[in-house]
């Protein structure tokens, strides 16, 4: 058997033997953490979350390609959705990963990604699939080293309650130093980057602004606290204020 | 300027910190004038809820006077200058919960909404000073707070009402009228709530507001039952008697109250094998919380009645009863408290003279004793039964 058919194989049944074990020590060992840390007199977010995040990673890795998909209902018309979507230039302000995306017209486009230590990720996508209000599509073109694949679907929600957004995405990581870069932006834990920021999405359409605290006081923090935040800085992006207040003008026009 | 912090379980102090600022544009900058201790801080100082950091910043009643407002506040909703009552719960105001009045529920005011949903399904709204899971907000036991969607919470009060009869619309009356409220009080209805602590004495009087013609009111702290009592309750000290069940059984006929509170939640104290059961498993740490109430409450409710829980629960609780819930056809009500409901109304109520909420204060002190008043709280000394901190007191002169 060659060497890439078995790792197609490998991708496909999860890993070689050595993966399938670490997954589990992972999922296992991040589990046991997370429980332990909540349920200690002194309760740990920090332990629990290093936890959450080694099970999560457990649960998601061993495959070669990165798939996320997340699904929220949203207070407003589709249209609406829609069009803050289909803006693709508005992608960064609730996509972490994304610095930019620049359209190019007939439906080709210029993307962003920063990476650690500032690296940037540049890929051109095409839309492929356009149907106003209801659904978009679009994917990187054939000359891209970054192999991605996206999609959103806008559905009136039963009853007139809003819109479900499901939005998906898939990538394939190219080889060598781009290809970590790109694993460490999209794979450290795709599903839940997604869901963040689809989450940002709908915070920014129902709420004119992603809630936060991060810049807000607080007292003395324990070494193990400060440590943790040196090592998993939060990060948000200074667009996420502005497009805020770009709202807020927005309401006091009309 | 100070600020009241946790430093870890049973340790509180006064740290000197910066001040917030605008972060967001429907953010405003309130200068507290009020600010007070709840019983549901005491479940944070006695370490029984997870996700709190030391240094995290206390406090979720509170008021004071807007200083800045972001862009995005509508000038028509608030302005500098103002007086407001802030609420504990924070809503966006255009999500399908806040449309519908479920204010505490509200989809988007989070940022740590992943944590809610991982012990809960689902994440309520975000809370000021009440752990990471529940939004991470630095609280109001300081001299200012940052208010995120100023323009939905905060309830501008008018000149000439002190901070001593209002600051309780931040919380606790409300708390205590939603839990009257979900008790679905028929005229001429008894209810029985378990506890007599600040929410609960707003309960007593809430429900005679609603209608019932008799409140049974339990708890062993002899000026609480007083205080109970002065509200127009009936009382049962459960340390004097062999079987709260049995009182309330000869009290109704053999009926049962129509609907029972739990105004206690998840650090009851009892007598059964289950309360020592559930006392271990807290000191192992294998489960958060102590349900004796709640199991007495459904026990004691009549046939088709309710059962309305104010009390705050963290996690998970076994032995509950379900079984007489079920046969029964009890109706459970709960919830944190939707603010914004209630808040207006029942600043009416207060300047209409019908009630004047700082019958309830026991202690004013300056916010530098904070740390000592936990303490004094939780332990029920010197009769303590709320306590309100001056943020702007000489701590060493006002002491």
């Amino acid at each position: 058997m060659s060497s890439e058919s078995e790792m197609r194989r490998n991708a496909r049944d999860g890993g070689t033997q050595a993966q399938v074990l670490q997954r589990w020590g992972m999922l296992l060992g991040g589990g046991a953490l997370t429980v332990y840390a909540l349920t200690r007199r002194k309760p740990g977010i920090a332990l629990a979350a290093a936890g959450g995040l080694l099970a999560y990673r457990g649960a998601t890795m061993g495959t070669g390609k990165f798939r996320a998909r997340a699904s929220f209902a949203i207070n407003c018309p589709p249209e609406t959705a829609y069009r803050m979507w289909r803006m693709l230039e508005n992608l960064p302000i609730f996509m972490r990963h994304l610095e930019s995306v620049r359209e190019r017209g007939d439906g080709k486009s210029e993307w962003t990604a920063i990476g650690p230590l500032n690296t940037r990720i540049r890929w051109n996508a095409e839309i492929t699939e356009d149907r106003e209000n209801e659904f978009l599509a679009w994917r990187s073109t054939q000359n891209s080293d970054f192999q991605t694949w996206g999609s959103v679907e806008f559905r009136r929600a039963p009853g007139n309650r809003g819109t479900i957004v499901t939005a998906e995405m898939e990538y394939v990581p190219p080889g060598g130093v781009l290809g970590k870069a790109a694993a460490a932006i999209f794979g450290k834990d795709p599903e839940f980057t997604m869901r963040e920021d689809v989450r940002r999405f709908k915070a920014l359409i129902e709420m004119h602004e992603i809630p936060t605290t991060e810049g807000q006081p607080h007292g003395p923090r324990s070494a193990i606290i400060s440590t943790v935040h040196q090592i998993y800085p939060e990060h948000r992006k200074p667009s996420e204020y502005y497009a805020g207040e770009r709202m807020a003008a927005q309401r006091r026009a009309s | 300027m100070k600020a009241v912090c946790w430093m870890g379980t049973e340790k509180m102090s006064v740290e000197t910190v910066p001040d917030p600022r605008i972060l967001n544009p429907r953010d405003a900058i309130v200068r507290i004038t009020s600010t007070c201790i709840c019983g549901s801080d005491l479940h944070l100082y006695d370490g029984y809820i997870p996700t709190m950091e030391q240094g995290d910043i206390m406090g979720h009643e509170f008021m004071g006077e807007v200083m800045e407002v972001g862009s995005g506040v509508d000038q028509g909703k608030l302005r500098v200058g103002d007086h407001v009552v802030v609420p504990f719960t924070i809503a966006c105001g255009n999500c399908f919960f806040c449309q519908n009045q479920l204010w505490s529920c509200c989809d988007n005011t989070n940022p740590n909404a992943w944590i809610a949903e991982k012990m809960m399904g689902y994440s309520p709204s975000g809370l000021f000073g009440y752990t990471h899971m529940m939004g991470g907000y630095a609280g109001g036991q300081a001299q200012y707070a940052r208010v995120p969607c100023a323009d939905v919470g905060p309830l501008k009060i008018p000149g000439g009402l002190p901070d001593e009869k209002v600051v309780f619309l931040s919380d606790i009356f409300p708390t205590g009228y939603m839990a009257a409220e979900n008790c679905n009080i028929q005229q001429g209805d008894t209810v029985a709530i378990w506890g007599c602590g600040p929410v609960a004495q707003f309960a007593i009087r809430s429900a005679f507001m609603l209608g019932a013609e008799r409140v049974i009111a339990i708890d062993r702290v002899p000026e609480r039952l007083q205080m109970a009592r002065d509200g127009g309750a009936e009382t049962i000290n459960f340390e004097e008697v062999d079987s709260v069940l049995d009182v309330l059984k000869d009290m109704t006929g053999n009926r049962g109250p129509d609907s029972c509170m739990d105004a206690v939640g998840m650090e009851a104290s009892g007598h059964s094998l289950f309360y020592a059961t559930d006392r271990a498993k807290q000191a192992l740490r294998i489960k958060m919380d102590r349900a004796e109430v709640l199991r007495q409450c459904i026990r004691a409710c009549r046939k088709g009645g309710t059962v309305s829980i104010p009390g705050v629960y963290a996690g998970f609780v076994d032995n509950v009863p379900i079984g007489g819930g079920m046969n029964k056809a009890l109706t459970f009500k709960t919830g944190q408290t939707h603010m914004m409901r209630y808040m207006r109304p029942l600043l009416e109520r207060i300047e209409r003279g019908e009630i004047d909420p700082s019958f309830v204060i026991s202690h004013r002190v300056p916010l530098d004793r904070a740390p000592e008043m936990y303490r004094v709280f939780r332990d029920k000394e010197d009769r303590c039964i709320k306590v309100v901190l001056d943020p702007w007191a000489d701590g060493a002169r006002a002491a």
